[in-house]
C-alpha cells in the first residue's frame, strides 16, 4: 500500500492515470472510517491535500466555481449568498471536526445516496468538472449519480471543480435525523427557485439508491407558477399547491427499510420536508428576496 | 514511511508509519502522546480531537501521511511548566471534569472556538461541542467552563 502525494494538479492526474486502483483522499472523513473499522485496505492512497488551490472558490459572474477540496466549514462561511442550499446543507454535516475536514469533492467522489451536498447540487442544476490525462469533461449533476457509491467518474478521472449557478431567489435544504449533529440523513430535500428562468429545481437524498430529482413535482410547480403568474405578481401560493407538490416529491422517492429508518417513515418525512421547503422559499420570495 | 511534523511546537519524526495508519495512532503509539483518546475510531465521539494547522479535527480520521509538514497541537501542549491553561483551569473550577476521557478533545474543540470568538454565547458553545461526547457530566458544567473561560480577561 502506497501513499501517493502529488504536489501539483498535473502530477495528480498523471498518478491517477498510472494508479487507477488508488483511492483519492482529501479530508478522509469517509474513507478513514472504512479503513479504521472495516479493515478496508486500498492498494494505494492518492492524497490530494498537498495540491495547491483546490480549496478555493471563485466568482464567474452568473456562476460560482467551487474547488473540490473546499471544506464544509468554508462553504458555510463563504457560500451562503450565492449557494444558500449548499451552505445550509454544509452546516448540518457531521460535527465541527468533520466539517473542518470533509469536502465537496469527497462527497461527490463517494457518491453516497445520503451525502448532504447532492440534493443542493441537483436542485441548483450544478455541473461537475472532471479531468484526466485524456482531457476534461463537464458533467451535469443530474446525470452524475449512477448507483450507491457509483458515479460517472471514470477510474482515471479526478473531480476538478463544481460550477453552481448563482442563486437568484430563495433556496432551502432540510434533513431529518435522530439529532441535530452527527447524523447520516434519514431523508433530505433541497429546493431552489430559479427566478430568472422562472423554474424550480429539487433534490432528494437518502430516499433512493442515488440522490434523485423530483421531476413530476418540478413540472407541476413550474406549470402552477406560470399559469397563475406567481413569479411576476409575487402572490401567496395556495396551500393546496404546497400539498400537491409534496405528494409529487414523495412519488419520486424509492426508499428502503434500514438501520436508520423505515421506508414508510422516509416517505412521510420527505413529504413534510418538501412542504416546508416550498413554504419557506415562497415566503422569503414574497418578502422580496433580492 | 517516515512522517515529519510539528507537534506542540517541536519538530518530530515518526518512523515506519504504515499507509493505513491514522494520525491518532501516530501520536499515541509512535510519539507517546496519549492525551488524545482513542474510542470510536469513526469521528463520532471527538475524544481524539487535536488541532491540525489550527483547525479542530478528529485525529482518527486523518491519514497519518497527510500530517507530513502539518502543525499539530494536542492537549499536552496546553499547560505551561507548572500552570494550567486558562480553559483547563476553568474546567476544574466549574467541575467540568468527571472521568476525564472526553476532556482533552473538548479542550481542543473549545480552543478553536475561543481563538475565533473570545466571547461565544451558550448556543455557539453547544453547537461547537456537538461532536464531542461526554457520558458523565450532561454537558452543563462543560458549557459553564467554556463561558467562564470566555469571560476571563485576555492572558488571565
Amino acid at each position: 500500500m502506497a501513499h501517493l502525494r502529488p504536489r501539483s494538479w498535473g502530477e495528480a492526474l498523471a498518478l491517477r492515470a498510472a494508479h487507477p486502483e488508488a483511492v483519492p483522499v482529501s479530508g478522509g472523513t469517509d474513507l478513514m472510517v472504512r479503513m479504521n473499522l472495516a479493515g478496508h485496505r486500498p492498494a494505494a492512497l492518492l492524497d490530494l491535500s498537498a495540491v495547491p488551490g483546490l480549496a478555493e472558490w471563485s466568482d464567474r459572474s452568473a456562476w460560482i466555481r467551487v474547488g473540490p477540496a473546499m471544506t464544509y466549514t468554508a462553504m458555510v462561511r463563504d457560500l451562503a449568498e450565492h449557494a444558500p442550499a449548499l451552505a445550509r446543507a454544509s452546516r448540518g454535516v457531521g460535527s465541527p471536526q468533520i466539517r473542518n475536514r470533509g469536502t465537496i469533492g469527497g462527497n461527490l467522489g463517494t457518491a453516497s445516496p445520503a451525502g448532504d451536498c447532492h440534493p443542493a447540487l441537483l436542485a441548483t442544476r450544478a455541473t461537475i468538472e472532471v479531468e484526466s490525462v485524456r482531457g476534461e469533461r463537464l458533467l451535469p449533476a443530474r446525470e452524475f449519480y449512477l448507483g450507491p457509491r457509483r458515479s460517472m467518474l471514470a477510474p482515471d478521472e479526478l473531480i476538478k471543480g463544481v460550477l453552481i449557478p448563482k442563486a437568484t431567489a430563495p433556496q432551502e435544504f432540510a434533513k431529518v435525523g435522530a439529532r441535530n449533529a452527527m447524523v447520516i440523513a434519514v431523508g433530505s430535500f433541497a429546493l431552489a427557485l430559479h427566478a430568472d428562468e422562472q423554474r424550480v429545481g429539487t433534490g432528494i437524498g437518502s430516499a433512493a439508491p442515488t440522490p434523485v430529482i423530483a421531476g413530476a413535482a418540478e413540472r407541476y410547480l413550474d406549470a402552477e407558477l406560470a399559469d397563475g403568474d406567481y413569479w411576476e405578481k409575487r402572490r401567496p401560493l395556495p396551500d393546496v399547491v404546497h400539498r400537491r407538490f409534496a405528494e409529487l416529491v414523495v412519488t419520486a422517492a424509492d426508499p428502503i427499510d434500514d438501520i436508520r429508518s423505515t421506508a414508510a417513515y422516509r416517505r412521510h418525512a420527505l413529504g413534510v420536508l418538501a412542504y416546508r421547503a416550498l413554504r419557506w422559499c415562497w415566503t422569503d420570495f414574497l418578502k422580496g428576496w433580492r | 514511511m517516515n512522517v515529519t511534523l510539528t507537534v506542540n511546537g517541536e519538530p518530530r519524526t515518526a518512523e515506519g508509519v504504515r499507509v493505513h495508519e491514522n494520525l491518532l495512532h501516530l501520536l499515541r503509539a509512535r510519539l507517546g502522546l496519549t492525551g488524545a483518546k482513542n474510542a470510536c475510531e469513526q469521528g463520532e465521539c471527538g475524544s481524539c480531537t487535536v488541532r491540525m494547522d489550527g483547525r479542530a479535527v478528529c485525529a482518527c480520521l486523518v491519514p497519518a501521511g497527510q500530517a507530513e509538514g502539518a502543525d499539530i497541537r494536542t492537549v499536552e501542549g496546553l499547560a505551561g511548566e507548572d500552570r494550567l491553561s486558562a480553559t483547563q483551569a476553568c474546567f476544574l473550577r466549574a467541575g467540568a471534569v468527571q472521568c476525564g476521557f472526553c476532556t482533552p478533545g473538548l479542550l481542543m474543540s473549545l480552543g478553536e472556538l475561543l481563538d475565533e470568538d473570545p466571547d461565544p454565547g451558550e448556543d455557539v458553545v453547544r453547537e461547537r461541542i456537538a461532536g464531542n461526547l461526554c457520558r458523565c457530566t450532561g454537558y452543563q458544567k462543560i458549557v459553564e467552563a467554556a463561558r467562564l473561560a470566555a469571560s476571563r480577561p485576555p492572558g488571565a
